[in-house]
């Protein structure tokens, strides 16, 4: 009898190496050609240095290096003022695929599967042979640690080649050096494009680039606030799948089921967890360590009937209306751009993970007129660069009419053509990338719908802006009508009738027929002495800075109607600010918006109104939001109605 | 000769009235007139030639345009008024260049000036001439059988054949062709033709045809200047000539000949003095592009936006028209008068005209 063919293939089946799997998924993780290969060296090497700075409250000061010494080769250096790794762990971080800190915790961050960085080092060590240096120090009074790295690819175990105790200056940090095969021609470009866009959206990072000619390039940090800590949630069970429910049960400490429900996950009260376990017809005190797969699944069945409350929010860290201006407001400096505007949704949920979707608009200046828009991509504050077209972001954009808001789109639909640069950031505790490689967001309904709203709200307030400008200038242009023209006209037909000059008041409020607004936001920097701020309040060093930029607002109000006119007048500014010398004496004050009631004012006649916002900096602020309510709004240029808060 | 400008005065004198008067009752200072646009010109059944309806438009000092428009027209009138009382006057081109001291007033081209001197016309229901302003242009040539006096710069009248004492170039239309200026004696010939372009006038006079047929050939020069129509008015008229309008096949040469027969939209205040109601087009017709092979170019946009403009312009509106117009955008192509020498330099004198004159009644076969 023969022997089994079973047997037969047994002999052929065995454990795959690492490095096969690697092999074979290597364009899932982004090493698919040369070129993509160094820019997702930088990218895995920087997204960690980022994330762990942040983690223990230090500003990131990122330096990256790439040396390109033959053809095909090139060494990529990162290296971050981070709180360093102790030497134990130094293999198991940069040479264990799937080792990491973030597996398994439902929270907004970069890295997420641990396969970035020691794919690098894999991917190095497999195209040249040679093996990683890593330079750790992790406080001021040790010194640091060199360790030469490489990959046992059977066992997936680092293993240390040479390590040794060196100086270094920095107080602590890392610095990781790999060789590997990479298109440095092309790929260059890429780099820069990545660490351009990743300082966009990390106004709090400083990145410094040099090329392997020896170029320099600086990203200036343009806010010293660290994002908002992310907290850490149990998972919603909306979003649980069935095989992690299970794993979930076998590991928890509660003992009965409708306490499980409470404590190992989000937006679960003694309500919602009751309710559950009566709609899977489940005892409420079932030991988890006994439920049957059954009743799983009825339990993640009910899951989806029970009415459950979306999960908290305070997980998510958004960069904020203000601070994404100022990083674009830096950033396209030489463009010299006629507008920046910016808007942030409020947090939504979809299958059981919170996101939140921030849009900026970068309009006019140097941009190219007869060029699509231009797309920049985040997700967790990291640039998303490839796979533009498979992306929510680029359908949730092309999905809008922009003809209406005066860019050019041949269909209706489509990425719009026009002078102006669309910044688009996803915050979730889970990404739903579209593949391994992170590069393209996933089509789901509710982000791209939140991703519509926010530019729909964006492009209103670019709308508005238009609006206000194009009925200013012709307003403008009657105030050269009243005071030259008319007085000449009026003096002429005198001249030539032999009659004295009529008087012109009443003529010149027909003609306007308006209540003028206009106000000018202007800068004064104060030296030495503390001034209050709001951003800076979970700043890492604590301290209170003195000095800073005091912006000054002054609104002039001209009543050009015929009748005296008295109403109510609104200006808005940023929630970051701390309102200062207001005058006159404001009706209300609240953290968004000031209101003045105002006197009566006669025709001809105005009222100039003042006030000052401390915590900007210079241009965080430069144009102010006015309001009117108790007059007809079309009676007034410079503000518009008062639609309530 | 000494005139009197006493109404002219009065007349202008009240637009001041009426801007001052707005001022003093703390009004917003406005002129209206007729508004000077295709939609607003009707047929005048009594002057048989299309007059402006009763259209108005507002120039007001409300908005920055009309209140540079008042105070425009407040200089013009003061700078004719002084013109009349000094005993001057001026062509349009300089009236555009003395607004250079107006500051304020200064017209930002001679568009605008020229302009504004037939808005002037139109308010007060006078004729430039009043106003002592004159054009640039002079009318165009004219040779024929035709013998015209002409009160010359010395005031003495003389008398000048326009055959036997003009060169080639024929006899030139005075700017001022009114009759203490000009005033037609003899005339031996059959009809007028008014001719678009000078190619063609020169080869109908190389060829002889004012001679053989009894012709008196105008040069129009383009869309003619008022001169030229009313020299043509007049003619027609006082000598009771037929006039057979000779031009180009395009949408632009169509208006020469709504100009010259039923009165230009610009002037249609004054298409009484202008319009010679009776003038015919006798070519080329798009069916002569069809009928004689002519050489053709493409329409442009610009020339099918033309044709269909003509499609609702009131003055357009009769089966001739309507049918031309129709069949040339349906052709798509376009033809010049000079594209008949396609056939030799004599075709048109001997085979063209003559049979498009027989066609019309004109000429015997």
């Amino acid at each position: 009898m023969p022997e089994a063919i079973a047997y037969e293939l047994a002999k052929k089946q065995k454990e795959i190496s690492v490095a096969e799997f690697f092999e074979r998924n290597k364009h899932i993780l982004g090493f698919g050609n040369p070129t993509r290969a160094l820019f997702t060296s930088v990218k895995e090497g920087v997204d960690n240095a980022l994330d762990a700075c942040e983690e223990s409250g230090i500003l990131p000061d990122i330096y990256v290096e790439v040396k390109n010494p033959t053809e095909e080769e090139c060494v990529v250096i990162v290296e971050d003022n981070g709180p360093g790794i102790i030497k134990q762990q130094v293999p198991h971080i940069f040479a264990r695929l799937l080792y990491g800190s973030r597996f398994h915790s439902v929270r907004q961050s970069r890295g997420q599967q641990g396969i970035g960085i020691s794919a690098v080092l894999l991917y190095g060590q497999l195209t040249t042979g040679k093996h990683a240096k890593i330079i750790s120090k992790i406080q001021d009074d040790q010194p640091a640690v060199l360790t030469e790295l490489a990959i046992d690819t059977n066992k997936n175990r680092g293993e240390v080649q040479h390590q040794e105790i060196m100086h270094w200056d920095k107080p602590s940090g890392t610095r990781v050096e790999v060789n590997l095969n990479a298109d440095y021609k092309r790929g260059k470009r890429f780099v820069y494009d990545y660490l351009q866009s990743t300082s966009i959206v990390n106004p709090h990072a400083r990145i410094t680039f040099k090329e392997a000619d020896g170029t320099e390039h600086v990203f200036e940090r343009t806010a010293d606030i660290l994002p908002k800590k992310c907290e850490e949630i149990q998972p919603h069970p909306y979003g649980v799948e069935l095989g992690t429910l299970i794993k979930m049960s076998k590991e928890t400490k509660a003992r009965k089921l409708a306490s499980f429900l409470k404590t190992d996950f989000s937006s679960m009260g003694d309500r919602t967890a009751n309710a559950v376990c009566d709609e899977a017809k489940l005892d409420r005190n079932l030991n988890p360590a006994d439920i049957s797969r059954d009743q799983f699944l009825a339990l993640h069945q009910a899951f989806k009937k029970v009415k459950i409350m979306a999960p908290s929010t305070e997980c998510l860290s958004p960069i904020g209306e203000i601070l994404i201006r100022r990083s674009l407001k830096n950033e396209t400096r030489e463009i010299s751009p006629e507008f920046i505007f910016t808007a942030s949704r409020p947090a939504s949920v979809f299958t059981g993970s919170p996101f939140q979707v921030e849009v900026g608009i970068v309009y006019g200046g140097n941009l190219p007129k007869d060029k699509p828009v231009k797309l920049l991509r985040f997700a967790n504050r990291i640039p998303l660069l490839y796979q533009q077209g498979d992306c929510a972001i680029t359908t949730a954009i092309a999905s809008i009419d922009w003809r209406r808001y005066g860019l050019d789109q041949p269909s209706g639909n489509g990425i719009p053509i026009g002078p102006a640069i669309f910044l688009t950031h996803v915050a979730s505790t889970k990404i739903p990338y579209t593949s391994e490689s992170k590069e393209a967001i996933a089509d789901v309904e509710e982000i791209e719908n939140e991703i519509k709203l926010a530019f729909r709200e964006c492009a209103r307030k670019i709308q508005l802006h238009i609006n206000k400008k194009v009925r200013r200038v012709k307003t403008r242009e009657k105030f050269d009508l009243i005071t030259k023209i008319l007085p000449e006209i009026a003096k002429k037909s005198a001249h030539m009738l032999n009659k004295p000059i009529p008087p012109l008041e009443k003529v010149i409020t027909k003609i306007m027929d308006v209540v003028w607004i206009e106000d000018v936001v202007e800068y004064e920097k104060v030296r030495g002495k503390p001034i209050q701020r709001k951003l800076d309040a979970t700043s890492p060093t604590g301290q209170i800075e003195s000095g800073g930029w005091i912006a000054k607002s002054t609104i002039m109000v001209v009543n050009y109607k015929s009748k005296p006119q008295k109403f109510n007048l609104y200006a808005l500014f940023p929630k970051d600010a701390v309102v200062g010398e207001v005058k006159p004496k404001p009706t209300k004050v609240t953290d968004s918006y000031i209101k003045w009631s105002l006197e009566s004012i006669d025709p001809t006649k105005k009222i100039d109104i003042l006030f000052e916002l401390a915590g900007l900096n210079k241009g965080d602020f430069d144009e102010n939001e006015l309001y009117v309510q108790n007059i007809n709004p079309a009676y007034v240029i410079g503000a518009d109605k008062w639609e309530g808060e | 000769m000494a005139r009197d400008y006493s109404g002219v005065i009065t007349k202008i004198d009240a637009i001041a009235a009426k801007v001052y008067a707005d001022l003093e009752k703390a009004e917003i200072p406005a002129l209206h007139l007729s508004t000077r646009t295709k939609a607003n010109i009707r047929f005048d059944d009594d002057l048989n030639v299309w007059k402006y309806g009763k259209n108005m438009t507002e120039r007001s000092a409300n908005s920055l345009d009309g209140a540079y428009m008042l105070l425009r027209t407040m200089y013009l009138v003061d700078f004719i008024k002084e013109m009349i009382s000094q005993s001057k006057s001026s062509t349009l081109r300089e009236t555009y260049y003395i607004s250079e001291g107006w500051n304020l007033a200064k017209f930002s081209s001679q568009n605008e000036s020229d302009m504004l001197a037939e808005d002037l016309e139109v308010i007060t229901g006078c004729m430039r001439e009043d106003f002592k302003l004159r054009p640039e242009e002079d009318g165009a040539r004219v040779i024929g059988n035709l013998v015209v006096e002409e009160m010359t710069r010395n005031n003495t009248k003389k008398k000048i054949h326009c055959q036997d004492d003009v060169g080639d170039a024929g006899y030139g239309i005075p700017y001022n062709v009114e009759k203490e200026k000009l005033t037609f004696k003899q005339v031996d010939a059959d009809f007028i033709v008014a001719i678009e372009t000078g190619g063609m006038f020169d080869r109908l006079a190389e060829n002889g045809f004012d001679s053989k047929s009894r012709a008196i050939l105008v040069h129009l020069k383009g869309q003619p200047a008022r001169s030229t129509r009313r020299f043509i008015k007049r003619l027609s008229e006082e000598k009771k000539l037929p006039v057979l309008v000779f031009t180009d096949c395009d949408p632009w040469s169509f208006r020469i000949y709504g100009s010259v027969a039923y009165g230009a939209i610009k002037t249609a205040h004054i298409s009484e003095y202008l319009a010679t109601p009776s003038a015919q087009y006798l070519g080329v017709t798009p069916s002569d592009i069809e009928n004689y092979k002519l050489p053709t170019d493409v329409l442009t946009p610009e020339d099918v936006a033309a044709l269909k403009s003509e499609l609702d312009d009131p003055r357009f509106q009769d089966q001739f028209w309507k049918h031309e117009i129709k069949l040339q955008l349906t052709l798509g192509k376009k033809s010049e008068q000079q594209a008949l020498a396609k056939y030799g330099l004599d075709y048109v004198t001997d085979t063209y005209l003559p049979e498009k004159l027989a066609e019309m009644g004109m000429l015997k076969k």
